[in-house]
């Protein structure tokens, strides 16, 4: 079996910040940036919150639009980005999809009004109820907008993306692994190019219901994760993002410019029940990827601000001497499914451009320049994940 | 002990099912080639005012004696494991390490009605979600149930798989979804071996409304057995079900190595997705007639050497038209006979497609093609020998292709093989 290089030939990265690679780079790569926050509508729950976006760029037919909600539309919409960024779109019937999904959103609305009336009805009695109002009240299209599936199925539609198409479910760690299975297929020549990647849609109550009974989300005024005392919690951030991958052969082949080339992906899942902390998995895993650290390592953390993974996760980056360790989520937020992809596309692009980021959080220390950049993925619930980016040749 | 492209060879090692037919593989297998339908009326909840009545369901054993049912996400899990441990009986492998990675088919997970009802009285009867999230707030056990890393997590923890669980949905393409990455997992030499699983369990008040309101779903309610038809003139739609199967998968050298008794390969696997539409494929057929092709292109066969197919024939008036298409453009004027088990189980939806694997290996191993029941008016535009009503005894079958499409244009299809 044939191992081939694999790079970055696109990004697509939308977030509170706005969408683009160009944006993000110039608000990111310059001290100051402040977080995009909305700390009322959600309360206690802070969010970042989606920028105003026209969705007709990248997905022109209303029909299309309508057939989403704001989760799906943001993932199909950074696809686009990608495919654009990447000059793919002439590449998209043999390119190969793989999407880290949540739940689409449901009908709130339809929700709270049911629950209200029937809560305290006993089952026997409010079962036909039920029957009869979901089946009148549910609109049909907000299955499909629901569906996990389905952020896959409107990418090939609007895009035409119809290699294959696989959807993993699993929060943080099923990013990882889209990723690092996009990568893995291409370099044993299955397919050459792939797109790979994720959404989340951060002003949603059902997800907030959801995560808050977790206790995983940061309750009162926004905090940097570094800063976000007791048991912390994240800040859900909008996020779409995808990536591009494709052989370092079959770039060069058609003229595309490599951002970076994708060194090595690796995931893991701590099994609490066997007492295995996620830092022990996690330098596993890091020496799997050739154990880089000290000066010229730049490390892109995908920190949640949930304490017990961000204390496992403080004692692997203290492992890595010099390197300069940027806590992405004081400024993205967490996009859940999105966090890695866009931090393996914020790696990307620094590489790309030759430099780095500046501190984005408190406790973030360490210098530019880099010649590599981890990336870190620790779940919040389970799950650890690394990727190594490493300049194009 | 390599494929045709240097790959290592994927055996199969052990199987588990549940279907509403049965808990286990071999009572499943009687009753299929038996023709029987595990098709029933609803008993689960009220189905006063439903379009649909009917569902293949799989009750837990507590349910049975009473208890209030369960949620989808816990029935995928137990289902789960109970197939999961029958498979790793059959291929003699410890409970607790298992040598390789999990590969999860479920389908997405979510707090059900029963659960928001509750929070709800405990917000004072607001159902308002501002109001539930306070109440929610503590309620670990409601996150851990319902997040979508929660079941794979768990399964992987008792059965000690290696590696980080990924569980995955191409809807009703799901189950196959799982055993291609699992086959391609032990290819690509990442394991020795991979366990594949598809499960659903998604018989509950709001899945049967909105699949009825898709008209996706036949309301024949009266006789609930007969309801699903599949390449029938008077088919009308898809009967929901649940199950689970479970694949155990090794190298074939690994396999051998530890003597194991090697029940058949997964020889091929292909994949298409179709940019048509949301719910419906390209009228061309070209996504499932490529999926066909790839699966038996990647096994190193020819159309000519499929001995049958296990259908996605779910009974929808589309599907079957589309699944007829696919198999005249890929095996011409001569297609080999086609059945579908859910003349039988219902449509399984994220567990079809392993389930059906799993069905084309025992139809390897006793070369009996399981029938297509309630096939009584052959539709003209069908011209397919769909195997109706009674099974068949054949001789010489060493090829299965085993078709599962789904909504959302994410087709998968694979070539399971009697073992060398």
């Amino acid at each position: 079996m044939t191992c081939q290089d694999v790079v970055v030939t696109g990004i697509g990265l939308v977030s509170s910040f706005g969408e683009g690679a160009e944006a993000h780079w110039e608000i990111l790569s310059r001290p100051g940036a402040k977080p995009v926050l909305d700390e009322a509508a959600f309360a206690p729950y802070p969010v970042h919150p989606l920028p105003a976006m026209s969705f007709d760029a990248q997905i022109p037919k209303k029909g299309d639009q309508r057939q989403m909600e704001p989760w799906q539309r943001l993932g199909t919409y950074a696809a686009g980005l990608a495919l654009d960024d990447a000059g793919a779109r002439g590449l998209v019937a043999d390119m190969h999809l793989i999407v880290a999904a949540g739940g689409g959103e449901r009908d709130i609305a339809v929700d709270e009004a049911v629950a209200t009336a029937l809560c305290s009805t006993p089952p026997a009695e409010a079962g036909p109820i039920l029957n009869e109002r979901l089946a009148t009240d549910l609109r049909p299209t907000l299955f499909l907008a629901q569906l996990s599936n389905l952020l896959a199925g409107n990418i090939s539609i609007v895009h035409g993306v119809t290699g294959s198409s696989r959807t993993f479910m699993g929060e943080e760690a099923a990013a990882a692994d889209a990723v690092r299975i996009a990568a893995a297929r291409l370099a044993e020549g299955r397919g050459q190019i792939a797109l790979v990647g994720g959404a989340y849609a951060s002003q949603r109550w059902d997800l907030m219901v959801l995560y808050g009974a977790g206790g995983a989300l940061w309750r009162g005024p926004f905090a940097p994760v570094s800063a976000r005392g007791g048991a912390g919690g994240f800040v859900g951030g909008a996020l779409g993002a995808f990536l591009v991958l494709e052989t370092a052969e079959h770039a060069a082949a058609r003229g595309a410019r490599a951002l970076a080339r994708l060194a090595g992906v690796a995931t893991d899942a701590a099994h609490r029940r066997a007492g295995g902390g996620s830092a022990a998995v996690a330098r596993a895993l890091h020496a799997r990827l050739g154990g880089p650290t000290g000066a010229g390592l730049g490390v892109l953390s995908g920190m949640t601000g949930i304490a017990e993974a961000r204390a496992e996760e403080e004692a692997f980056l203290a492992g890595l001497g010099a390197a300069a360790v940027r806590r992405t989520g004081s400024l993205l937020g967490h996009g859940v499914e999105a966090s890695f992809p866009a931090n393996v596309a914020l790696a990307a692009l620094a590489l790309s451009r030759g430099g780095f980021y500046p501190p984005m959080d408190p406790a973030d220390a360490g210098e530019g320049p880099v010649e590599r950049i981890l990336v870190t993925g620790f779940g919040q619930w389970r799950g650890e994940a690394l990727a190594l980016l490493e300049r194009a040749a | 002990m390599k494929d045709h492209l240097g790959r290592p060879l994927v055996a199969v090692t052990g199987i588990g099912i549940v279907t509403p037919l049965a808990w286990g593989r071999e009572a499943n297998w009687e009753a299929l080639k038996a023709g029987r339908s595990g098709i029933s009326r609803i008993r689960r909840f009220p189905i006063e005012k439903l379009r649909t009545t009917i569902a293949g369901t799989v009750e837990l054993p507590e349910e049975a004696a009473g208890a209030a049912p369960v949620s989808s996400a816990v029935r995928v899990e137990r289902m789960a494991e109970a197939a999961i441990a029958e498979a790793l009986a059959q291929a003699a492998l410890e409970l607790g390490a298992f040598p390789g990675p999990l590969m999860l088919g479920m389908p997405p997970v979510e707090m059900e009605w029963p659960q928001r009802f509750e929070l709800a009285r405990g917000a004072n009867g607001s159902g308002a979600y501002p109001a539930i999230t306070r109440a929610a707030t503590g309620r670990r056990d409601l996150y851990e149930t319902f997040l979508f890393g929660g079941v794979g997590e768990r399964l992987a923890a008792r059965f000690g798989t290696t590696g980080a669980p990924i569980a995955l949905t191409t809807a009703c393409a799901t189950g196959a979804s799982a055993i291609q990455m699992a086959v391609e997992a032990i290819q690509r030499g990442e394991a020795e071996a991979a366990l594949a699983l598809g499960a659903d369990g998604s018989v509950q008040p709001e899945a049967v409304i909105r699949f009825s309101l898709l008209s996706a779903l036949t309301a024949r309610n009266e006789e609930p057995e007969r309801a699903s038809r599949p390449f029938d003139r008077t088919r009308d739609g898809f009967v929901m079900s649940e199950g689970a199967a479970a694949l155990v998968l090794e190298s074939l050298e690994h396999a051998r190595a530890r003597g194991a008794a090697v029940l058949g390969l997964v020889s091929g696997c292909g994949e298409r997705a179709d940019s048509f539409h949301r719910t419906r494929s390209n009228p061309d057929g070209s996504a499932i007639i490529g999926a066909m092709r790839n699966a038996i292109a990647d096994a190193g066969l020819a159309p000519a050497d499929i001995g049958y197919v296990n259908a996605h024939g779910t009974g929808t008036p589309e599907n079957d038209r589309m699944e007829t298409l696919g198999m005249r453009a890929v095996f011409g004027d001569a297609p080999p006979p086609i059945s579908s088990n859910k003349s039988m189980i219902g449509h399984t939806l994220s567990a079809a497609g392993a389930i059906e694997a799993a069905f084309s290996l025992l139809t390897i191993r006793d070369q009996v093609l399981p029938p297509t029941i309630n096939h009584h008016e052959p539709d003209p535009a069908i011209a397919l020998d769909v195997v109706p009503n009674l099974a068949r005894k054949v001789s010489g079958l060493r090829h299965v292709l085993s078709n599962s499409f789904g909504f959302g244009g994410q087709n998968v299809c694979l070539v399971v093989s009697a073992a060398p």
